[in-house]
């Protein structure tokens, strides 16, 4: 029988943190990713000069070199990274509250959405490079409206969504704002070529302008989300244990699938559509260090930016000097990915 | 200390409980039962706020509606008959989900919640296991993981809703040990609701039997386990006996003619 005197000797009791190590591997796969979004391309730059010209010393660089680092280079990179973590976070927030690990992005509909929101945006737009301003609300709106159609759809008639019926609804509600989409697209042949290059997705065409359109809404994400990571933990007992132990899950609920579509609709608004990362980084970084939301989210913010900076890299190098679009290369890699997802999710996705 | 008066709860249209009036004082435990179909389980998640219904409920001489949830979470906790286990979540980090109402909303867990999650696999000799995750363990380690997770908690009254179920006799006497042992020690108020009646009797203090949604007896068990209550609530054919001083009851066949070989 269990022995009610000895309360054990206090040992260290190991929960789930970000610990230092992982932390630091997490920042090094960042600055590494940085290090070779910024030295490797068609101009050689030597490492010491890009370092002495971040520390805002004096170098040997030409005016030619200096603008392909601080005007090309340097905002590709820094969006890349905003981009990576959003999408990434936003997905580890979509998994951690429809509690299933393939809910993404763009499997809810929500890339689908904002991508319709940009497009109206663009070919009302019509004129003019870069991104419109009015491209992350719009892509907001599109976004926040997919996820309630799919989240919708999906409880239809059960009344709780199981993973098939989400996936399933997702399918739906993608395909019919994808054709719409198309649609507003195909009817505005001015525009086809601006919102066709956006929609492959691209930070070719990125400048500062866009990373400031972007950084706004990422930190109101990135803020929310890391707010909210223990939250997250505690939805994953289900709303009714979470309602127990003191929590209003459908509020909270709420709260962190705005957060998600907002940095979502926003990465969409200046980058296009970029699948699959918000499902590979988070997947990958719980095989590597547990289930807990309060180590996930934050590491996925830090792989995430790392893997979008080098799949750019790939993407920009691969057909030199041709630029493959980065949905490509994330869609290569993430396509079998989510494959093997599907197979070894121990609890049956489909259940 | 909880106290409900006039509980009805509707569900789908339906009625489910009448007018069902329910106290429990510190230290005690109670067990509802009845037959399938009762509501045992809608009175238990009443009680825990799940459910909404009509009726007054006193957790720890204030009134359930004037608690935030957080407050009420402190107050009570639930053991839920099918909790729903994530994937690849530690036996640590789970029980420490307990703390959720103790911990400020954007904070994180203190040295003072580390210590009652030790307590708690303490208690329940789970401090081997702190590191495995849940939903690699048996039924019976998974059910201590449960109680130790509502005694991180903190909860002067817990709510136990069929706790053996799924259990064996063994680990059915185990875990009921369990909870006697830690009600005494803490003073805890236990309310679960009970399958199993002959547990039931040996375990709580008192018993109140529901039957289409209404209490129709409400007392100890030698009170509340007789033949005659038996069969005219369950349409049981049993027999009563007695055994270390609580009744037993024994389901019983009537004698058929046997074959000759």
């Amino acid at each position: 029988m269990t022995a009610l005197t000895t309360a054990g000797e206090p040992g260290p009791l190991r929960t789930a943190r970000l610990r230092a190590g992982w932390l630091g591997v997490g920042i090094a796969a960042l600055v590494v990713a940085a290090g070779a979004g910024l030295l490797i391309g068609p101009v050689t730059i030597a490492p010491d000069d890009v370092v002495r010209l971040l520390l805002g010393l004096d170098t040997d660089l030409t005016t030619n070199q200096l603008n392909i680092v601080r005007e090309i280079r340097l905002p590709r990179v820094v969006l890349g990274l905003l981009v990576g973590a959003t999408l990434s976070a936003a997905g580890a927030g979509y998994q951690g509250v429809f509690r299933n690990p393939l809910a993404d992005p763009y499997l809810l509909g929500a890339a689908a959405g904002a991508g319709l929101g940009v497009t109206l945006v663009i070919v009302r737009a019509a004129e003019g490079s870069g991104t419109p301003a009015a491209a992350p609300v719009a892509a907001f709106a599109g976004a926040m409206l997919a996820v309630a159609l799919t989240y919708a759809l999906g409880a239809a008639g059960s009344g709780r969504t199981s993973t098939a019926s989400l996936i399933l609804a997702g399918v739906a509600v993608t395909s019919f704002l994808t054709a719409a989409q198309t649609y507003v697209q195909q009817r505005n042949l001015d525009t086809v070529r601006q919102v066709y290059v956006w929609i492959l997705g691209r930070l070719s065409t990125a400048g500062w302008s866009e990373v400031r359109l972007l950084l706004p809404y990422a930190v109101v994400c990135f803020a929310v989300l890391l707010s909210q990571r223990r939250t997250l933990d505690v939805l994953a007992v289900g709303d009714d244990e979470a309602s127990t132990l003191g929590l209003h899950p459908q509020r909270s609920r709420l709260l962190i699938v705005v957060a998600a579509s907002l940095g979502t609709a926003a990465a969409v608004s200046v980058s296009g559509l970029i699948a699959f990362v918000g499902i590979i980084v988070p997947h990958t970084v719980r095989l590597l260090v547990g289930a807990s939301h309060r180590v996930v989210v934050p590491l996925s913010m830090l792989f995430g930016g790392a893997f979008l900076v080098l799949a750019d890299l790939l993407a920009r190098t691969i057909a030199s000097p041709a630029e493959l679009p980065i949905g490509v290369v994330t869609a290569f890699f993430g396509a079998p990915f989510f494959v093997v997802v599907l197979r070894t999710s121990r609890r049956g996705v489909l259940s | 200390m909880i106290r409900a008066r006039g509980v009805s709860v509707d569900l789908g249209g339906k009625p489910v409980l009448r007018d069902v009036d329910l106290a429990v004082a510190d230290g005690e435990w109670l067990s509802i039962v009845g037959p399938n179909g009762a509501g045992k389980t809608t009175l238990l998640r009443w009680l825990a706020g799940l459910t909404p219904g009509a009726g007054e409920l006193v957790i720890a001489d204030r009134p359930a509606g004037e608690l935030r949830r957080r407050e009420r979470a402190r107050l009570v906790a639930l053991v839920p008959q099918t909790p729903v286990v994530p994937e690849g979540v530690t036996v640590a980090d789970y029980v420490l989900l307990g703390r959720t109402p103790h911990i400020r909303p954007l904070g994180a867990e203190g040295p003072q919640d580390l210590a009652a999650v030790h307590d708690a696999l303490a208690l329940l000799d789970l401090v081997p296991m702190a590191g495995r995750v849940v939903s690699s363990l048996s039924g019976g380690e998974r059910q201590r993981v449960l109680i130790a997770r509502a005694l991180a908690q903190g909860a002067p009254i817990v709510l136990l809703d069929e706790p053996t179920t799924a259990l064996d006799v063994g680990h059915q006497q185990q875990v009921l040990e369990l909870v006697d042992e830690l009600r005494r020690s803490r003073g805890l108020s236990v309310v679960s609701t009970m399958h199993d009646l002959t547990l039931a009797g040996q375990y709580a203090d008192r018993l109140v039997l529901l039957d289409a949604g209404r209490v129709v007896v409400d007392g100890p068990a030698d009170e509340v386990l007789t033949e005659e209550i038996l069969a005219r609530h369950y349409g049981a054919n049993v027999r009563v006996i007695h055994d270390g001083g609580h009744p037993v009851v024994l389901p019983r066949r009537e004698n058929r003619e046997v074959a000759e070989p």
